[in-house]
């Protein structure tokens, strides 16, 4: 059993103990613990169970690999599924749970997948999905949904109280890994001047260096480390950062980190995670490399783990996997877990070796402290259950018939070998070589990730670059040619030298023992996550699937959270043994960031609660909250809908509304509006070209309506332009369009008719504007007084700039509902103190203000269409009837040729017309006209929509507007629009305009 | 008029690792034209005190300055009471120029930012290499997701200017970012 050790632990303090419960369990470890570390020390073998046959397990790696201890962590709003034991820090107070289990983790229901291991092979899942379709619903679905899976969800009530981040970094160097590689890296290239980052995923700097034994100028690597990391840190040129992940490399050196700051120590009030986004000149990975299990029947049995985490769990944390170990290996570094254990007092039973002989260094050494060798065989199977009991051995060539001899241990130490991390060197386009005598992909040198100038951005040291034994030299080029392409000359200094024990050749194994026969292969894990075995990819290739991106996504294998981090290369060779092909003519799958998985919460930084998105407020946004308005989205502005008084339905509010306007006088805050001023030399010419009617015959001091097509002729925004002088014009957009609009105008100016003279300025947000409505308007601003606002001197379409009851105004004679309207526009400023006045003043006059929904019902009866309702992107002005706003003397205009095509002009379109129902009730929005008959789909025949509907309070009863097919030809015919259900409603073709036809009441 | 103007957020202030004030009306006014006019360089110069900045850089003199903001447009700081004045005065110096003028003096909000700790701030929304800015510097780009202008006026002190509607979005954020506990230490 798993247990802590009297003595050691170089990263844990004994004096600090942390309590911690499992299952409800309570536990406890140490400060400096990760939680697969106390776990172990607790005795927790058992972690979890797997993902389709629900199989124990536990830990097999001491980092990001983990694919096994994963836990769900924390409680309620703080709950998160998936997390890695093996990166998770303790702390005090820390909850943690295990996952896909029912009833308990001990007793598994579903392991009985296990005793049927055929019925969820490879592709079992596409196997079943075809035939007979009603069994995958009611059958396999209901068992899959329940079996397969690993956490659970956070509770959909759940809200993340954490704070999240993200900081906009820049460098000229970054190096990613901070072993003992990225630490020389970072050195060296700091010493040129340059601005380098070192980003550390884990709590310490160093790597697995000093659990590996490495010396470095003669003395033990943590000295070095210690010594190197407070140079760097005094260094006003290099920001330092641990617990930061380099998770994805994207072009134009920018990398994303993620910055874990509070996970091991909840209690701060920083931000939990933050996302990095550096852009860095150059980028060195230094990201060290990953040991790789070995596939026997067995080895995802909880006690079997990689030999290089065994030996960090008894160096680092003073942990023994067990009481009794086997070492099984196919290369001269597992001797080191061997030797260590020894050295720990835990008893080694045997290493067993692969190869022929083992006469190197270590395995001398590791007989020298007594400890058994055997060459030349290999594990046949592990023996146990929830843990291991024991280990037969079995001849390596052999089938594995027959076992040699067995072992009675509770652990097992597996190493196949290693692989270099080549994950961020490939992000971005890097590629691989295969490397015969190490039988891994490394970095190929020759074919790094491209920046804009064609040249690699992106270099490797260290055993990420597939240096397996010392390192600082490779990383101290890699750090000195990083700072000279970015532009800096490096001093003439020496890296350090570190050496470790010299190692033999490894040989290696994908399959242990070599030839074994299916009841052994079919308990042989691959992908320890999601469950995929030999057996299982050796499926996929007898079954055509020579692709290694094909076979992935059949067996799923590396497709789980770890994303293959152990799986890998060992599927990769079973696959091309199976094919008869080397393995670099099978590839590699493709490596995407991030590294390891990011919290959500990162990815969103602070985008949440009141800052999710801006919301735009226009000056009078105050008064309006105060006032019971309902708001509704445009854009980004929140505009009211409508003033709601005490005891009114939102209808009933909206009524109150339009009659106000139509009978008395009533304030729109149309500030929202979009306001862009033309103005140049050319600014008439350009003004023609927008619109589609003539603008430059305009006279100053006058207003007209227009209308803006994008190029292929259809409606884009419409508004009223006011002429301010020769050389200029206000143009007045949509309150949605603004943005746009300009934008749009620049676009021209910058890109097309860069010679013009034309400058724009976006004006929207300089002033407050006010729209006066209603039959008493003048009358009350007469009240305020200051100008001559009588028909004669300021008549229908015309504006003026003058003082309103003291306050600097620019007064529009424009009317959007019909009635006696002036617009009149303050700077912002004054826009508060100018809405407080009119209101005052119309007090006795039952002034009142009108939300968007009142807006929208006053121009609907006056047929003035709105861009959103009758437009939609494919609407031509001619659809709406506006002919009379399409110049027929201008050359050119931007949209005029579009709506020249054919498919513009088909008489049958969709044109605008008015709708009223035979009952006077209001229709359905965007409710479609249909037809007797099927069309060849079988779908009714459609001849119209509703583009706007409304209870009209004025007429009293539902007015609406659609585009109908050949509508304006049908003038009083019938037509039935489709309701709910089957339920058809009548209405009648009509004029749009219901109210004031000749416009009587707006010109007076 | 003026006891009954407001700015967009009168008053607004938060004490974070660096400090956060709503700094009330300022005049501006946008001038687009040709920057490497002699006539236009004279005529601004004259009428505020102060030489036509290079690109990215403000100049100031008293109680006016220029802030560059485009190749064919800087940014006229004055007095919010002086604005239309300047206007007046300015169109008439470059009635023969192709230039326009506009007062846009109530179209922002502007924001005054104390503390060592500015660039570490404004790092958390801004994608800008703050490392390089020092006094009499401008940049325009995005606070998360709208524009902003940042004017360094001191080693310690700087303004963000953005749109007024945003004002309350752009405090919100940047209490957000000057949030205690949350110094990334990243500029020093």
């Amino acid at each position: 059993m798993s247990h802590r050790l009297a003595q050691g632990g170089r990263l844990i303090d004994r004096n600090a103990p942390r309590k911690f419960t499992f299952n409800g369990k309570h536990m406890t470890g140490f400060a400096g613990d990760t939680l697969a570390a106390s776990l172990l020390a607790n005795g927790q073998t058992l972690l979890g169970r797997s993902f389709k046959y629900h199989r124990p397990r536990g830990v097999v790696a001491a980092g990001a690999e983990e694919p096994n201890a994963l836990v769900g962590l924390g409680k309620g709003d703080r709950f998160e599924p998936n997390q890695r034991a093996t990166t998770t820090e303790l702390f005090d107070g820390l909850v943690a749970e295990s996952q896909n289990h029912w009833p308990s983790l001990d007793f598994d229901v579903l392991a009985l997948n296990n005793l049927v291991p055929q019925f969820l092979t490879a592709g079992f899942y596409y196997k079943t999905f075809l035939q007979p379709r009603a069994f995958w619903k009611h059958v396999y679905e209901p068992i899959i949904r329940r079996s397969a899976g690993l956490g659970k969800a956070p509770s959909e009530k759940a809200r993340d109280p954490d704070r999240y981040e993200q900081i906009y970094g820049f460098c000229d160097v970054l190096v990613i890994g901070g072993g003992i590689a990225g630490l020389q890296a970072a050195l060296t290239a700091a010493q040129s001047g340059a601005r380098v980052a070192l980003w550390e995923q884990t709590a310490h700097w160093g790597g697995r260096a000093p659990v590996d034994g490495v010396e470095i100028d003669g003395k033990p690597a943590d000295d070095w480390v210690k010594a190197t990391v407070e140079t760097l840190e005094a260094m006003e040129n290099v920001q330092l950062r641990l617990r930061c992940m380099g998770a994805g490399v994207h072009d134009h050196g920018y990398v994303l980190g993620y910055e874990r700051l509070t996970d091991h120590a909840p209690e701060s009030d920083a931000p939990r995670h933050r996302l990095w986004r550096m852009r860095a000149g150059q980028i060195i990975t230094a990201t060290g490399a990953i040991e790789r299990p070995l596939s026997f029947a067995g080895n995802d049995i909880p006690g079997v783990m990689l030999a290089s985490a065994m030996r960090d769990y008894v160096v680092n944390y003073a942990v023994a996997p067990g009481r009794d170990v086997v070492v099984v290996t196919n290369n001269d570094d597992a001797y080191r877990t061997a030797i260590a254990l020894r050295k720990a007092g835990v008893g080694v039973q045997a290493v067993v070796d692969a190869r022929a002989e083992a006469t190197g260094a270590l395995p001398e050494a590791a007989r020298a402290h007594g400890i058994r060798v055997l060459t030349g065989k290999g594990i046949r199977k592990v023996k146990g259950g929830k843990r291991v009991t024991g280990v037969e051995i079995c001849r390596i060539d052999s089938k594995g018939t027959a076992h040699t001899d067995v072992f009675s241990c509770d652990a097992v130490a597996m190493s196949g070998g290693w692989s270099p991390v080549v994950h961020l060197w490939s992000h971005c386009g890097g590629k691989l070589t295969w490397d015969e005598a190490g039988s891994y992909f490394r970095p190929d040198p020759d074919r790094p990730p491209l920046g804009n100038d064609g040249k690699g951005f992106v270099r490797v040291c260290g055993s990420a670059d597939g240096e397996m034994g010392a390192v600082l030299a490779n990383a101290h080029e890699a750090g000195k040619n990083a700072s000279e392409a970015a532009g800096f000359k490096t001093k003439n200094m020496k890296p350090a030298q570190d050496a470790a024990a010299p190692e033999a050749p490894m040989e290696p194994v994908w399959m242990m023992p070599r030839k074994a026969e299916y009841d052994l292969r079919m308990k042989m894990w691959l992908d320890f996550q999601n469950d995929v075995k030999v057996s299982d990819i050796q499926l996929a290739a007898r079954e055509g699937y020579q692709s290694v991106e094909h076979a992935k996504r059949y067996t799923t294998l590396g497709m789980a959270t770890d994303q293959g981090k152990l799986s890998n290369i060992n599927g990769l060779a079973v696959l091309s043994d199976a094919l008869g092909q080397p393995i670099p003519a099978t590839g590699t799958t493709t490596f995407r960031p991030p590294y390891t998985p990011i919290s959500i919460g990162a990815i969103a930084g602070e985008a949440r609660g009141p800052i999710f998105q801006p919301l735009r407020r226009s000056p009078l946004h105050d008064w309006h909250a105060a006032n019971g308005a309902d708001w509704e989205p445009v854009g980004q502005w929140r505009r009211p809908y409508t003033y709601r008084r005490a005891g009114e339905t939102r209808d009933q509010a909206v009524n109150r509304e339009v009659k106000n306007a139509r009978e008395n006088v009533a304030l729109l805050d149309a500030s929202t509006l979009g306001k862009i001023l033309v103005s140049g030399p050319d600014a008439g010419r350009f003004m023609d070209m927008l619109y589609t009617n003539m603008m430059s015959n305009l006279k100053p001091g006058k207003c007209r309506y227009g209308l803006m097509c994008n190029e292929n002729g259809f409606l884009m925004d419409d508004g009223v332009v006011a002429r301010l002088d020769e050389q200029s014009f206000l143009v007045h957009t949509t309150s949605g369009g603004a943005d746009h609009v300009h934008g749009w105008m620049e676009d021209w100016l910058q890109c097309e008719w860069w010679d013009w003279k034309v400058h724009t300025v976006n004006l929207t947000e300089q002033f407050a504007q006010i729209a006066v409505v209603g039959p008493k308007a003048r009358t009350l601003l007469e009240r305020l007084g200051g100008m001559d606002l009588s028909p004669e001197t300021l008549p229908f379409m015309a504006w003026a700039d003058g003082q309103i009851g003291g306050f600097d105004t620019r007064v529009f004679r424009i009317s959007f509902s019909g009635e006696l309207s002036f617009e009149i526009a303050v700077p912002a400023s004054q826009g508060r103190a100018f809405w407080d006045r009119l209101t005052a003043e119309g007090a006795d006059m039952g002034i009142m203000p009108y939300g968007t929904e009142a807006l929208h019902i006053l121009r609907a009866e006056k047929g003035f269409i709105m861009i959103g309702d009758e437009t939609d992107g494919t609407v031509i002005p001619q659809d709406l009837g506006l002919n009379w706003a399409i110049s027929k003397k201008k050359t050119d205009f931007l949209g005029k040729r579009g709506m020249e095509r054919e498919a513009m002009i088909d008489p049958m379109r969709w044109k605008l017309v008015g709708l009223e129902t035979l009952d006077g009730s209001v229709l359905p929005h965007g409710a479609l006209a249909v037809r007797p008959g099927k069309n060849a789909n079988g779908q009714a025949i459609t001849e119209g929509r509703v583009t706007s509907t409304y209870f009209s309070a004025t007429l009293g009863r539902g007015i609406a507007m659609g585009l109908v097919e050949r509508g304006p030809e049908r003038m009083g015919e019938e037509i039935t629009f489709a309701g709910d259900g089957d339920k058809h409603i009548k209405a009648r073709i009509v004029d749009p305009v219901v109210y004031d036809k000749e416009g009587a009441k707006q010109n007076v | 008029m003026s006891e009954t103007l407001t700015s967009a957020l009168p008053g607004a202030e938060y004490e974070g690792f660096v400090t956060v004030r709503e700094a009330g009306l300022q005049g501006m006014i946008t001038l687009r034209g040709d920057l490497g006019s002699k006539a236009l360089a004279k005529a601004v110069t004259k009428a505020t005190g102060c030489a036509l900045p290079a690109q990215r850089q403000i100049t100031t003199e008293g109680d006016h300055a220029l802030a560059w903001m485009s190749p064919d447009e800087v940014l006229i700081l004055c007095p919010h009471d002086k604005a239309p004045a300047l206007v007046e005065t300015l169109s008439e110096a470059l009635a023969g120029e192709f230039a326009t003028l506009a007062n846009v003096s109530d179209a922002r909000a502007v924001f005054r930012l104390s503390g060592a700790g500015w660039r570490d701030a404004l790092a958390k929304i801004c994608p800008v290499d703050f490392a390089p800015l020092g006094p009499g510097d401008l940049r325009r780009t995005r606070a998360a997701q709208v524009a902003a202008a940042i004017l360094v006026d001191g080693a310690e002190e700087v303004r963000v200017i953005c749109f007024r509607s945003v004002a309350q979005y752009m405090f919100d954020l940047l209490k957000t970012a000057a949030a205690p506990g949350s110094e990334p230490a990243l500029y020093r």
